[in-house]
């Protein structure tokens, strides 16, 4: 808010009216009509619907595949966090101590951020392509037998390394640019007290660099969670045997291919809440910053 | 670097170019894969150089496209992504940049009240409210048209904010300065704030055009006719061809022609790209 400001009548109104109109027919509706939805049973014909109160949420949540879902979802959004974080922050450390050539590497490291995460994995399927994929048949050679259309924990691994690879550029860049924000100063320091790189990084980078790991640990969850649908539907569809089924991916097969409205609405309103806990977690924490 | 440490220096660059490969390794086997024939990639071990096909292939994909996923020509897809990824970006920037420009300069009755609606959109993303929205768009009689692939995704909570921060930090002076000068709300907004956003506004497009290129379960949805179909969907379309073996040179030649324009947007303004992605987020 300023201190000077203009005045109009009508004008402020006329400005924020094409963002609230579209919010509101594209966001707050369809987000009311899940809620709504969600406490009603339609018959298979959408002519009528009954009240069921809390019965569509009662049922969620008797579902053993839905409970499955949730597992999935946090053994893929754990893994996705932690491999493609510690990736990116040993690169970062590494193209911040490669002075001189630290913009060429960054260059070599970002581009995967501009790829789909549908096309990130795709390119995976095929790499591990249990009949002609080249890592399958590297695989293979070394004992492993590769088949993730059979085997759910193989399918897990490869979409798990899929959105990790997309997701290395984006951490990659944060970590790198909070390392550039340590004063030099400190580590010279410490340098002359005799502590070693190991040391130095344990107890001065790592801790400096607290609120950056926060912040990305939300971000990364989020993405793990929610932007992943496209590379689940365009490899495994959730399968086999729904081992990659995580939450969006369920609200939509529920809705679209299982038709049931109800179930799929309940299912809306859980992940809505998730994300409003996710979204309140980061504005709160990352806004006042991590400190120690 | 505070000393002299060789053998970490060369464990810095053993890591950086093992990363750099890793990265590399999935868009190389593609690149390789899209300049073969079929027969080539129908055994393991599949080569790992580049086979004589690659202009053959990349023609066919561009105007012909793939028979057995509708025969849509690729060419055409990239039309559709970048009708849609540019319809997107200037939609998110324009609506926003409105937005965050009255709740910085005005004072009006519920101007908190638009703040939190804005906010809120944060935690509806489209994936998790997907059916009500998919209903709202049939109703709309949105499907099959590029507004129906835009529209929706115009709301931006993020670019209001980042918009409303960069407007927060322009001195009040200059507000004074046009108001003496007797410029109205709108010329000040068109002759002052505009051109002090204008690299925002850069950093944020490559940003938003690389987020609208990329959708995928939205342009799923509401294109059920081929001719609108983004390239994006059109790779899954092609992967899941059912009954039929995927034919992977073609598949792998339009990923890379998929991935071609948000890298090299990201490649050739790398500058911007990281300004807008990192003050976007902070």
């Amino acid at each position: 808010m300023k201190r000077v400001t203009f005045r109009h009548r009508w004008l402020p109104y006329l400005l924020v009216l094409p963002q609230i109109a579209v919010t509101a027919v594209f966001f707050l509706w369809p987000a009311y009509q899940a809620v709504e939805t969600s406490f009603f049973v339609e018959d298979a014909f959408g002519f009528s619907r009954e009240w069921v109160g809390l019965g569509n949420y009662d049922a969620l949540f008797a579902d053993k595949s839905y409970l499955a879902s949730f597992k999935v979802t946090l053994v893929f959004g754990l893994s996705v966090t932690a491999l493609s974080m510690g990736l990116s922050l040993a690169l970062a450390v590494a193209a911040n101590r490669a002075i001189r050539s630290a913009l060429a590497y960054r260059t070599a490291l970002i581009w995967p951020y501009a790829v789909a995460p549908a096309v990130a994995g795709v390119l995976w399927f095929f790499l591990m392509n249990p009949s002609l994929g080249i890592v399958a048949y590297w695989l293979r050679g070394l004992g492993v037998e590769w088949n993730h259309y059979a085997n759910g924990d193989q399918a897990l691994l490869m979409v798990v390394v899929a959105a990790s690879w997309k997701q290395i550029s984006y951490n990659f860049l944060f970590f790198l640019a909070g390392l550039q924000s340590i004063p030099k100063s400190l580590i010279e320091a410490a340098a002359i007290d005799r502590a070693g790189p190991v040391r130095r990084f344990w107890t001065i980078v790592f801790p400096l660099l607290s609120p950056t790991t926060f912040f990305l640990l939300v971000v990364n969850l989020v993405y793990a969670f929610f932007d992943t649908f496209a590379l689940i539907h365009a490899t495994t569809s959730g399968g086999p045997a729904q081992s990659t089924s995580i939450l969006v991916y369920q609200v939509y097969s529920s809705g679209f291919v299982g038709q049931d409205y109800g179930g799929s609405a309940a299912q809306s309103v859980v992940l809505m809440l998730l994300v409003g806990v996710l979204t309140v977690v980061q504005f709160r924490y990352v806004e006042k910053r991590v400190t120690y | 670097m505070v000393e002299n440490r060789p053998f970490l220096s060369f464990l810095t660059h053993a890591a950086l170019i093992l990363g750099v490969a890793f990265l590399c390794f999935p868009v190389w086997m593609a690149l390789v894969a899209s300049t073969h024939g079929a027969e080539a990639l129908s055994r393991a071990p599949i080569p790992l150089w580049f086979g004589d096909r690659g202009w053959e292939n990349y023609a066919q994909l561009l105007s012909g496209g793939l028979p057995e996923a509708g025969g849509v020509p690729v060419g055409r897809m990239m039309l559709n992504s970048l009708v849609m990824a540019l319809m997107i970006t200037v939609g998110k920037i324009a609506v926003s940049i409105l937005a965050a420009y009255a709740i910085v300069y005005f004072r009006f009755p519920f101007r908190m009240g638009f703040f939190w609606i804005v906010f809120l959109t944060l935690m509806l993303p489209v994936e998790v409210r997907i059916l009500p929205t998919y209903d709202v768009a049939v109703r709309l009689g949105l499907l099959n048209s590029y507004l129906g692939l835009s529209l929706p995704l115009i709301a931006s909570a993020t670019a209001t904010f980042l918009f409303r921060q960069f407007f927060l930090t322009i001195p009040d002076e200059l507000v004074e300065a046009a108001r003496i000068d007797r410029a109205g709300p709108m010329r000040f907004f068109r002759d002052i704030l505009i051109p002090l956003s204008r690299t925002n506004i850069a950093a944020l497009f490559i940003i938003l055009f690389i987020y609208g290129w990329n959708q995928y379960l939205w342009p799923l949805l509401v294109t059920t006719e081929e001719r609108f179909a983004t390239v994006v969907v059109g790779i899954q379309r092609m992967t899941n061809t059912g009954e039929a073996l995927p034919v992977w040179h073609y598949i792998m030649g339009t990923t890379v022609l998929a991935m071609l324009p948000p890298v090299l947007v990201v490649l050739s303004m790398q500058k911007l790209f990281v300004k807008g992605l990192v003050e976007q987020e902070k």
